[in-house]
């Protein structure tokens, strides 16, 4: 048995968002973090981890510094990554993209007891499409939104939150699933698993790794191959930055009429 | 000549911020208002792998340098110098010098005690007539049979009343001083040995600090570490690199009240502006800035050399020096940035402030580490 997580690096919207003249993220210039589903779905994965001893496989599409990410996912306690990286890769919307990270789990190989997990939704974009999209490439069940998981065997027992309620669904491994913040709190890197993680395997998967694979196909991939066109992309504008006082003593009083006043409002 | 951290150390430097963020800051002050020891966080620093991080894998640790270590404990202490400083002593003070000086035998049985054991260890030196001349010690151990029969107390041991196993120096032979001093190994559970008052400090309330009493406490003969006579050497060994993680704690304290000084004074307006917008206090700033990274190029650099095998005596007394003096300079200045509210238990200055203070005093005073600073310069 095997877990595949698939990560996506994304902006860490507690810094500055950064857009390039054709209207996608300009990456580059942009501090990163794991997605937070994603995070979770690692989690799931590790501590399936620690109750059965499966290995665990990160796998996430960017450019080459998303090593990095994977390298805190190792530390973390996962055992091997796969970088899919590449120029033709570069500009694809959730289809393309989930063609070639298919291709790229694809790769790496689903087998009976096999669990592809991935996060809910990512938050840069919110469109929570990759993970479905690759379960239907992989010919894959799906259960979206797990809350809980239960592994018995090749049976698996996963809880959907849903918006009024919870689904409780029974799945057979191989399968996907895509997790929520719900599902668990993220571990963190270990020290033990830091000065390890660059000791442990991370596999690149370029273009020339996975043309073979059906699913890729230079009409379906990258900018050109991606059905979403973005007409516009633009900042909106800026509010005034808020500030937060709490407290109901007279300090924090006097520090708002004082705020206020500078501002000349009283 | 090469600055940067390895990879893996940025990486070790990362999780630590986080998980002071997460787990440490926010209890930081309830720690110190209640003086409460932060057995929660202390328990998940096990886990983790920072208690004994320098201990091999062999013995439950991780086998990481001391830059490492020092990483850990800078991390920690920008929120909570209480937490810091028992991860300090524990590795510096217990860990280590049974790691260096411990036989095959107790390095088997005490380490992996320290490490997945979860069990807190502790330093145990200064007694109420020798603290800065440690050499007066009065506590005795006399070899009866297979064991020592140790009598005397020692006083403001940190982790005192939290730690299962103590590093304690005692006098086996009066009559030699120095080459008179021998270090064992004492586990709390020997008959004999128990906690006496628990102190109450100025600050870092969270770390436990307590006299500890030997009433003919029965040390077995196997748990002399190092040869006799030799505790004197081993416990100055042992500072030279507890100091690394002094200096680490406060740099640490200064580095967190340098944010916490530059955040408030970018939201403090007075005058019609933020008061970070006067040259004065963007110049007190920078003085606070300039000290902390001087303070992080000492630091490292003492624990670079301890890695590398080099003497690093006096670049530990010099990080430990300026890193614990700059800490109180960074705090009163932040603290008076503050104003009235610094004063107040409603902002972490006080706090910080007050935990600096010990840093110029314990694991060697500033006096004690101008001697070492001097002593080695020919004079």
């Amino acid at each position: 048995m095997k877990v595949i997580v698939c990560v996506k690096q994304v902006p860490d919207t507690s810094g500055k968002v950064a857009v390039n003249p054709d209207g996608t993220l300009n990456r580059a210039s942009m501090e990163t973090i794991t997605n937070p589903d994603d995070m979770n779905a690692v989690e799931a994965a590790l501590k399936l981890k620690d109750a059965t001893g499966c290995k665990v496989i990160v796998v996430t599409m960017g450019p080459p510094p998303a090593e990095g990410m994977l390298r805190e996912l190792l530390a973390m306690g996962a055992d091997e990554g796969y970088l899919i990286s590449g120029r033709e890769f570069g500009g694809s919307d959730t289809y393309a993209t989930s063609q070639i990270v298919a291709a790229g789990v694809n790769k790496i190989g689903v087998e009976k007891g096999d669990i592809v997990m991935c996060g809910r939704q990512a938050i840069d974009g919110d469109t929570a499409q990759v993970g479905p999209q690759i379960a239907e490439k992989l010919h894959l069940p799906q259960v979206t939104y797990a809350a809980d998981i239960q592994v018995d065997g090749e049976d698996i027992t996963v809880k959907r939150m849903l918006e009024d309620g919870y689904m409780t669904i029974k799945v057979k491994t191989p399968c996907l699933l895509t997790c929520i913040k719900e599902l668990n709190q993220p571990r963190y890197m270990s020290v033990g698993g830091i000065f390890e993680a660059y000791s442990k395997p991370v596999t690149v998967l370029d273009y020339e790794a996975l043309k073979d694979d059906p699913l890729i196909d230079a009409t379906t991939i990258g900018l050109k191959g991606s059905p979403t066109n973005i007409l516009v992309s633009f900042t909106p504008p800026q509010k005034g930055a808020g500030m937060m006082l709490e407290g109901a003593d007279m300090g924090t009083c006097e520090k708002l009429a004082g705020i206020l006043a500078g501002k000349h409002i009283i | 000549m090469d600055f940067e951290l390895s990879r893996e150390h940025k990486l070790l430097q990362k999780m630590m911020a986080d998980f002071t963020e997460h787990e440490v800051k926010p209890i930081a002050a309830e720690t110190d208002k209640t003086c409460q020891y932060p057995a929660e966080n202390i328990a998940k620093l096990f886990d983790l792998g920072v208690m004994g991080i320098c201990v091999p894998k062999e013995y439950g640790g991780v086998g990481a340098d001391a830059l490492a270590s020092a990483i850990c404990v800078e991390e920690i202490s920008k929120q909570c110098a209480s937490t810091g400083d028992i991860v300090a002593t524990h590795n510096g003070l217990c860990c280590a010098p049974i790691l260096e000086h411990g036989t095959d035998e107790q390095k088997a049985k005490y380490l992996p005690m320290l490490t997945t054991g979860r069990h807190v260890g502790a330093f145990a030196l200064t007694e109420p007539n020798a603290g800065s001349d440690a050499s007066k010690g009065q506590t005795e151990a006399k070899l009866e049979g297979d064991h020592y029969v140790m009598n005397g107390s020692k006083i403001f041991i940190t982790n005192g009343y939290v730690a299962d196993v103590f590093v304690v120096f005692a006098m086996t032979d009066k009559s030699k001083g120095t080459r008179g001093i021998s270090a064992f190994i004492v586990e709390k559970s020997f008959p004999g040995f128990s906690v006496g008052k628990h102190e109450e400090k100025m600050g870092l309330h969270g770390s436990p600090t307590a006299e500890i009493v030997f009433q003919d406490c029965i040390v077995p003969k196997e748990n002399l570490l190092g040869p006799e006579g030799k505790g004197f050497k081993i416990a100055m060994m042992t500072l030279d690199g507890g100091r690394i993680g002094i200096a680490a704690q406060s740099l640490g304290i200064a580095e967190g009240a340098l944010a916490e000084a530059v955040n408030y004074t970018k939201g403090r307006v007075q005058f019609g502006k933020p008061i970070s917008k006067f040259q004065n206090t963007q110049f007190t700033l920078a003085d606070m800035h300039l000290g902390c990274e001087a303070g992080k190029l000492l630091t490292y650099r003492a624990a670079w050399k301890k890695d590398q095998g080099q003497r690093y005596t006096v670049d530990a007394a010099m990080a430990k020096l300026f890193c614990s003096e700059h800490a109180m300079k960074v705090t009163t200045k932040a603290l008076q940035m503050f104003g009235g509210y610094g004063y107040t238990k409603d902002y972490p200055m006080e706090r910080m402030m007050r935990d600096a203070k010990i840093t110029e005093i314990y694991e060697g005073t500033s006096e004690v580490q101008r001697m070492v600073i001097s002593g080695n310069m020919g004079l």
